[in-house]
């Protein structure tokens, strides 16, 4: 097992490249891929200011994180002097609080396209370091802020008007049972029926991982195949920040938009309520314990900002390096990033 | 014994599952929607060669599987058992027929053959590449026909039987690839 720490060290290098055998000072993308990025790039610039978008630029380092059960954002420390601790600091999953903070403070329809990390994120659409686009349009409902995902879609890959799925019909079309309604044990046994490979120690009642379970393993490769599909109405139990709409079932006003059965975008119907974000922040802090990971800060700016009234929006982060290597007719994102994490 | 986490799979990598060995072929991280990560595994088991599709959560880790390969001469049959020797520690080890598989049809006496052991014990043999094995019987061939495409079966030496151009002879050295089992051409020996 002597080769095995070499070829560990090896496979971070590999891993996110794969086939490329090229010596890793050297790009993993190709010259004419690099000017395609910059093309999409222009295009999506093109998309915002004819739109009346403003452009903005917030902080990659911040004080705030956001408190999410599977996100591990990267930290760093901010020396305060001799002998006063340090203060920590956190690298953005993605822009959204800075740019709610903005929507706070009157901004009407911005966007960003931001340099976001998160940990331990690393395969062939996955680069702990990633371009985000992210936009927010403060008034506009869900299906407003849909369209707009969907009119960014065609302009970006010219694959026409993206059609609309909701979260219970996918499920119903693909895995045959409704995601609000059956019973937890139901979703277990379907996964057993379909003959799918569980991780082990997969918790018997924790239902959200057994819907996201069927989502990646039966839905996904299907969404978006013959157009791109936004699929909408999320398990209120999956809101995340986005607002929960009253109903049989209530559901999550969040969407995701699917190209190629890839996931390229999430988009919320802001969630407004300062005292509805503070409890869920306890609740997922309360999960990340039960799972063995730390708990987050769960005060924040974020918070202040909410409490001192924020607009009713609808945000959307977009993963710009999957959208370019979907574009660009390639199929891992290290064709499309000049360094990935093992050249960076 | 040491162990992987999910962090540190990767293709090539030989982990333990329920007590087997098992070389990783792939491995794919995902993360849906805003869920728990995941790899997505595919692995032959190196005993069986029969291949898995597994699922772990990002987290997890395997057991390392003590798997290595050593280089040993084969020297005689047995009935069932074929028996090989380590070159480097002379130490001999009894192979059942099931496990050499059928690495059986290309063993000379002599020749030097890999061997993979799990936790010491053998659990595979793999014969060099390219072998060269004496016709002992075959129809007789077509005089001037040098053509390739027809075959004819053509049993060698070791009791196998091999497909070969209907211009080979007994008693003529043949070339075989022992990946694919096919004839490669005739060789002078």
């Amino acid at each position: 097992m002597s080769g095995d720490a070499e070829g560990l060290q090896r496979s971070i290098r590999e891993y996110p490249g794969e086939a490329s055998s090229q010596p890793d000072y050297l790009p993993s993308a190709t010259l004419a891929a690099v000017r395609f990025r910059a093309e999409m790039l222009r295009r999506l610039r093109t998309f915002f200011d004819e739109r009346g978008f403003l452009e903005v630029d917030t902080p990659i380092l911040s004080a705030d994180t956001l408190v999410d059960r599977h996100l591990a954002a990267f930290s760093t420390e901010l020396p305060c002097g001799p002998g006063r601790p340090p203060q920590t600091l956190w690298l953005q999953t993605s822009p959204e609080f800075h740019m709610k903070r903005l929507l706070a403070a009157g901004a009407e329809a911005i966007y960003q396209v931001a340099h976001v990390f998160r940990q331990g994120e690393i395969g062939r659409l996955h680069n702990p370091e990633f371009t985000m686009v992210e936009w927010y349009r403060a008034g506009d409902d869900p299906a407003q802020g849909m369209q707009l995902l969907s009119d960014l879609c065609e302009a970006m890959l010219r694959r026409g008007p993206a059609e609309w799925v909701s979260y219970r019909q996918a499920f119903e079309r693909h895995v045959g049972l409704d995601p609000h309604a059956a019973p937890t044990e139901a979703l277990a046994a379907r996964c057993r029926a379909l003959r799918l490979a569980v991780p082990p120690g997969f918790a018997a009642a924790d239902r959200d991982s057994w819907l996201d379970f069927l989502l990646g393993e039966c839905v996904q490769a299907h969404l978006g195949c013959d157009r791109p599909a936004i699929l909408y109405d999320y398990p209120a139990s999956q809101a995340m920040l986005a607002r929960v709409r009253d109903g049989d079932p209530p559901v999550a006003e969040r969407f995701e938009l699917y190209v190629d059965g890839v996931e390229l975008a999430n988009g919320y119907h802001e969630l407004l309520d300062a005292a509805e974000l503070r409890r869920r922040n306890g609740a997922v802090n309360a999960q990340r314990v039960a799972d063995g990971n730390a708990a987050l800060p769960e005060e924040s700016r974020l918070l202040a900002a909410m409490e001192a009234g924020l607009p009713a929006a609808v945000g959307v982060a977009l993963g710009f390096d999957r959208l370019v290597m979907l574009a660009f007719g390639a199929t891992r994102l290290a064709e499309v990033v000049a360094f990935p994490i093992g050249r960076a | 014994m040491a162990s992987y986490n999910t962090s540190e799979f990767r293709k090539g990598l030989k982990v333990q599952i329920d007590g087997d060995p098992y070389l990783m072929l792939e491995c794919n991280f995902v993360k849906p929607g805003k869920g728990q990560a995941m790899y997505k595994c595919r692995l032959r088991n190196l005993v069986r060669n029969t291949v898995l599709d597994r699922t772990w959560k990002s987290g997890d880790s395997l057991e390392a599987a003590d798997v290595e390969e050593v280089e040993a001469q084969y020297l005689y049959r047995q009935a069932d058992t074929f028996v090989f020797m380590d070159t480097n520690t002379y130490e001999q080890y009894e192979i059942d027929k099931d496990l050499v598989d059928d690495a059986w049809k290309y063993l000379k006496e002599g020749m030097v053959c890999s061997i993979m052991l799990f936790n010491n014990q053998p659990i595979g043999i793999t014969p060099p590449n390219h072998v060269v094995l004496k016709v002992e019987y075959c129809e007789p061939g077509a005089k001037g026909n040098t053509a390739t495409n027809v075959t004819k079966p053509s049993e060698v030496e070791t009791g196998a039987t091999i497909e070969c151009p209907s211009f080979v002879d007994i008693g003529d050295m043949i070339r075989v690839d022992t990946r694919t089992g096919a004839y490669i051409e005739r060789a002078r020996e």
